[in-house]
């Protein structure tokens, strides 16, 4: 691929730079608790994370279900090495304030975070990636659950905190920049996770973009052809689960910090089904539909759509189907109709510079 | 030394029972389909639900779990009409991701249904009785699930063998194409199979949560799942080896629910070690061991493409 800026790429970049700007203005003239920043933040983290499953899913094709379990490593990790000091004697009150007396950078912590997803996924690869589609899912899945377990065993309460939670380690809130007196100067907390989410998934573009990432489609296309024009099947397929599995790592500990606490009973397979579900939406083998339809789906789950979880009175009439749950239930619904009918999803394989190659159309598609 | 492995051991039997009447849905379906149908486990908690429902609405229970039944096996029927039928020439990982779609939105249409809260199962006489066996007090579902399992299985296995329809099942799973061309209507073959997989769930379900006494949407997750490693475990496609890989898995299950109990007893430890909580991990870890060490399972064909 040759370096020539040519006029998409340079649209798709003053757009990426003009929301930065646009989140960062907002952020200082809105008020903080705003839903519009819940979903900006909450929708990064689902971003990154979705984007990670897309690599395996649709760039590689392999089918992995332990996304939630990478994600319990990295957010176990990050709260693990970041709960100040004096406060592990009130998190770990029934394991005398646990074996880790020390805390690193909230930045080292996450990079580790995502290192030891990685280094999981690299052991389990070596049994796991020689199966083949449904059999790998599976695998995985239960590779999830095992992790689950492993981290709500009392015997390693003292480094885990056993079935409890964790909690008072950094959190997005931690970005702001504050003045002497306490007030807020500068609010960081929505810009900073989507600037983490933007690097990382740069770096995941930059890898889809190279040789290995060429490598990767040419193994989801046919393995059989692949290996015969000299690609490792094993060794290319363990890169990207390690990868993967390392930015889901990241992903984690990004939503440990959305979250404010973590407890490892709420990392399901529930939550792995949700991740592939946007990825599907957004497209399988579209970066820019993972990223369009996180936002659009925890921006509909958490915003738009949650009138229809209460009663709604118009004129003395009551809507009748809406209460608790209904939310949920036209949200399966949606995503039925996509995958039965638009199986595309939002973007198909297609980027966002390619929506301005089709000149008129590409005011319509980018936003 | 008996005297504490027994209760485990037999509610064990009884699960692994339980099981196994779950992993018949998964291994026929796979066998024909080469589908991982991960709406199978919901299958069996909608059957609980529906069942709930139906016994508060006053019908005489035998009533109820006669068209629970039928209910289950229609809703088994709908499900490939709707989410896999479309989906038949498309790409294998389309249709796994429509059966994780189905899965997800049965259990929303649950918790939208029930509000989320435990639906508690209606005591069925006779079977919710508690009797005393040995050292063990259980209920007389415990005992009457496998002999029930065994039955039905004996039953199914008949079917397979000597029917019209046993023989169109079998040709399809050696070769859909061809058996096709040989005059099969094979979504008459594929609907038989999800009428019979979801009618055996249902069975489960009545069985499962006569022990279990509550339901709630996600009840059917982990015993879906347990139920797809047994099919594994005993070799995907065969039906006795999906009874047989159940039966292992619900034991060892149970053992492990008390194993910090036996090695106390048996004074190999002097205070627990919460060894409880992998029961549910272990199936998983058995389910990696077997796929990477013999991957055709138990009772598995050879040429099967799994790695």
């Amino acid at each position: 691929m040759k370096k020539k800026l040519d006029l998409p790429h340079i649209l798709t970049v003053i757009i990426i730079i003009a929301i930065y700007a646009a989140v960062f203005i907002a952020e200082q003239h809105m008020p903080p608790t705003s839903m519009l920043f819940t979903v900006l933040k909450k929708g990064a983290t689902y971003a990154l994370v979705a984007v990670s499953m897309n690599l395996l899913n649709g760039f590689t094709g392999i089918f992995s279900l332990g996304q939630a379990g990478f994600m319990l490593i990295g957010a176990y990790i990050f709260s693990i090495f970041t709960i100040p000091v004096e406060h592990r004697g009130i998190v770990y009150q029934y394991y005398d304030g646990g074996v880790i007396q020390f805390t690193l950078p909230v930045l080292i912590a996450m990079i580790l975070a995502g290192l030891v997803a990685a280094l999981f996924a690299f052991l389990i690869g070596l049994p796991v990636l020689r199966l083949k589609s449904d059999y790998l899912a599976i695998a995985t899945l239960g590779f999830a659950e095992i992790v689950r377990t492993i981290f709500q065993w009392d015997k390693l309460g003292p480094v885990t905190n056993g079935s409890n939670m964790l909690r008072l380690f950094p959190t997005f809130n931690d970005f702001n920049i504050k003045n002497a007196d306490g007030t807020v100067a500068v609010y960081l907390s929505t810009i900073i996770p989507m600037l983490i989410a933007g690097v990382c998934i740069a770096i995941i573009l930059l890898l889809i973009n190279s040789t290995y990432g060429r490598a990767l489609r040419a193994i989801k296309d046919d393995e059989i052809a692949a290996e015969a024009m000299g690609i490792h099947l094993a060794s290319h397929k363990q890169m990207a689960f390690c990868v993967s599995s390392f930015f889901a790592g990241v992903g984690g500990a990004m939503l440990a910090m959305y979250q404010t606490t973590v407890q490892a009973k709420s990392f399901t397979t529930a939550m792995t089904y949700e991740i592939l579900l946007i990825v599907v939406i957004g497209g399988l083998g579209s970066v820019t539909g993972s990223i369009l339809s996180s936002f659009l789906f925890v921006a509909a789950s958490e915003w738009w759509l949650r009138f229809l979880d209460q009663k709604q009175v118009i004129n003395g009439f009551e809507v009748p189907l809406l209460r608790n749950g209904f939310r949920l239930v036209v949200f399966s619904f949606i995503i039925m109709i996509v995958v039965l009918f638009f199986r595309q999803g939002i973007m198909g394989t297609k980027e966002l510079p390619d929506l301005f190659r089709k000149k008129k159309t590409a005011e319509g598609g980018a936003k | 030394m008996w005297n504490t492995v027994f209760p485990y051991l037999l509610s064990g039997i009884s699960v692994g029972g339980q099981y196994a009447l779950i992993a018949i849905g998964y291994t026929m379906v796979y066998g024909i389909l080469r589908l991982i149908n991960f709406a199978h486990g919901d299958v069996f908690m909608v059957a609980g639900i529906v069942m709930v429902y139906m016994a508060a609405s006053g019908l005489p229970l035998w009533l109820c779990i006669v068209l629970d039944l039928v209910a289950t096996a229609i809703i088994g029927f709908a499900i490939e009409r709707i989410a896999y039928k479309p989906l038949r020439t498309a790409p294998r990982m389309s249709i796994m991701i429509s059966a994780i779609g189905v899965s997800y939105t049965l259990q929303n249409l649950v918790l939208y249904i029930t509000g989320g809260l435990n639906q508690i199962y209606p005591k069925i006489p006779w079977i919710s009785d508690s009797i005393t066996i040995g050292s063990a007090t259980t209920k007389v579902v415990t005992v009457v699930t496998p002999i029930l399992t065994i039955l039905l299985v004996f039953a199914l296995v008949m079917l397979i063998n000597h029917t019209k329809v046993g023989m169109a099942m079998r040709a399809v799973s050696k070769d859909f194409e061809t058996s096709q061309l040989m005059g099969i209507n094979i979504n008459s073959v594929i609907s038989t199979t999800f009428v019979i997989g979801s009618f055996l769930a249902g069975v489960g379900s009545t069985l499962y949560f006569t022990n279990y006494t509550t339901v709630i949407q996600t009840s059917g997750a982990m015993p879906g799942l347990k139920a797809f490693v047994a099919a594994v475990f005993g070799g995907i496609g065969s039906v006795p080896g999906a009874v047989v890989g159940a039966f292992i898995i619900g034991i060892a299950e149970n053992l492990i629910k008390g194993l910090d109990i036996i090695l106390f007893k048996m004074g190999l430890i002097s205070k627990p070690m919460g060894l409880a909580i992998f029961s549910d991990a272990f199936t998983f870890a058995l389910l990696i061991i077997i796929l990477a060490v013999k991957p055709t399972g138990l009772f598995g064909e050879k040429s099967i493409d799994k790695v």
